[in-house]
């Protein structure tokens, strides 16, 4: 294993007591006061967090929209500058090879992805190229800012030069932040209002501290622990775990990512074939007792194994455990009583209606 | 690092505390670190035995579960009831009010088998 790197915040993390644990390659830091403080942080104020980690890549030239539409689900060609878009790229067998977040600019495409598949969602875009396609590997030039939480609007607001209530969900705008140019988006990965701000890697300590002194008392900085259980409570998919290459957008509940309308692209068969009936569904189980749920608990109805669980935590927000799992078809709908095997013990549970946590500011 | 000189340690990250007949089992700073926030403790009832180096329970933290294992044999005399309703007295207090059981001593040459304090230092060190 090579050495794994450090973002250009290192420093500020560890003068912050971050425990750093190695993510995709990167050290990064887990938690700063904790878990739960943290996850509280963002759902009543605000949170800062490093993703610097996250890949970013630069797609242009005149066939880049036809491209994208060929290698991603979605309807890229419907997309205006200043438009963000969540999609999947899958192989020809419907498979999810990544998720990732398309920002339409002028000049051209910013795809960011997964860390740990940076190099081979590069490699794959690469093998698909057609026609007048340039595809710049950025990772390492970009850093990575989100600041989520119900406050995220009024800190930001008051460091950037644009009119931060103008930038609708999923939207967003290059403008200047403390100074450096900057891409201002209203996307996250936590159910709540927030943005996701990509600039040059240069600046990221003075951008990191500019938003901690403008957000004072209200902004705390964030790890990947409360990250991860952010988005368990919205059910947001975390790949490698909920999503891989064996899962398909449909019984993932990301159909929704999906442009059938499209007359082409990549998996575009096997995606139609496996929309009509799934065999089984991502759906959100929530323990009826005290007990955590944990990534490959198996899921029964009965004495009959019903299904795996792919991510799971103690939902700091509600105070019970809960997880994502597959579940075979028959048994996945909303109310279904199922039971988990925790470490040999059956412990009951139901399955409940995405999200879980369901009074985020996201739309505020 | 708080690693009190009284108590003495397992390899498993607990402490224990003798206390008359019995002893008195939690886990330690640096495992109550390692863990994180602290969710639950599973515990044995009152008169269950436990058997040296066997699970006698879990403990749940938010991105981890971990098992508690014996640092003897004995008979499970009282729980703490008051990590049931605030288990994260086992982080902010983990030899204090965030003890776990208390475990009869049934054989006190199983005592002579747990590390000391600097024993324990060691072992940390060796382990990071």
């Amino acid at each position: 294993m090579a050495k794994p790197r450090k973002t250009s915040l290192y420093h500020i993390h560890e003068s912050l007591g971050a425990k750093m644990i190695d993510f995709a390659g990167y050290l990064m830091p887990i938690q700063y006061s904790g878990i739960k403080d943290e996850h509280h942080a963002v759902r009543t104020s605000a949170g800062i967090f490093d993703v610097s980690h996250m890949g970013e890549f630069f797609v242009s030239g005149s066939d880049a929209e036809a491209f994208l539409d060929t290698v991603t689900v979605g309807n890229v060609s419907g997309l205006h500058p200043g438009d963000a878009q969540y999609s999947l790229m899958c192989t020809t067998a419907g498979g999810i090879i990544d998720d990732l977040l398309i920002y339409k600019k002028q000049s051209g495409y910013l795809l960011v992805v997964n860390a740990a598949n940076t190099e081979s969602d590069f490699a794959w875009l690469n093998q698909n190229i057609a026609g007048d396609v340039e595809i710049q590997n950025i990772s390492d030039d970009t850093s990575l800012i989100a600041v989520q939480g119900p406050a995220s609007r009024k800190i930001i607001g008051s460091l950037a030069d644009c009119k931060i209530d103008s930038i609708s969900f999923y939207k967003f705008q290059e403008c200047l932040l403390n100074g450096h140019e900057v891409l201002l988006a209203r996307t996250g990965y936590t159910g709540e209002l927030g943005y996701e701000i990509y600039f040059d890697e240069p600046h990221a300590p003075e951008i990191w501290s500019a938003i901690s002194d403008a957000g004072g008392e209200e902004i705390s900085p964030a790890g990947l622990g409360c990250r991860d259980t952010l988005r368990m409570e919205m059910k947001y998919c975390l790949y490698g775990n909920d999503i891989d290459q064996n899962t398909n957008p449909a019984e993932a509940g990301l159909k929704w990512t999906v442009d059938l309308n499209k007359p082409h692209f990549i998996g575009k068969d096997a995606i139609v074939a496996n929309a009509k009936s799934p065999s089984r569904r991502l759906v959100c189980i929530q323990m009826s007792e005290k007990a955590v749920p944990r990534q490959g608990y198996s899921i029964w109805k009965g004495t009959d194994q019903v299904g795996v669980i792919t991510s799971g935590t103690m939902s700091p927000s509600l105070g019970i455990g809960i997880g994502l799992g597959y579940v075979d078809a028959e048994h996945s709908k909303t109310g279904t009583e199922l039971s988990i095997d925790i470490r040999g013990k059956q412990k009951s549970a139901s399955i409940v209606k995405a999200p879980f946590y369901k009074n985020g500011s996201l739309h505020d | 690092m708080n690693i009190p000189d009284e108590l003495r340690y397992t390899k498993d990250h607990e402490w224990v505390r003798e206390d008359g007949d019995a002893a008195v089992v939690g886990i330690t700073e640096h495992a109550q670190g390692e863990l994180g926030d602290i969710v639950f403790v599973e515990f044995p009832e009152a008169g269950d035995n436990v058997t040296k180096n066997e699970p006698f329970g879990t403990i749940e933290a938010v991105k981890t579960v971990a098992d508690l294992f014996a640092p003897i044999s004995g008979e499970v005399l009282e729980i703490n009831e008051a990590i049931e309703d605030a288990p994260e007295l086992a982080n902010s207090d983990p030899y204090g009010e965030g003890w776990l059981i208390k475990i009869s001593i049934s054989n006190a040459e199983e005592l002579d088998s747990l590390m000391s304090a600097s024993g324990y230092k060691l072992f940390i060190e060796s382990e990071g």
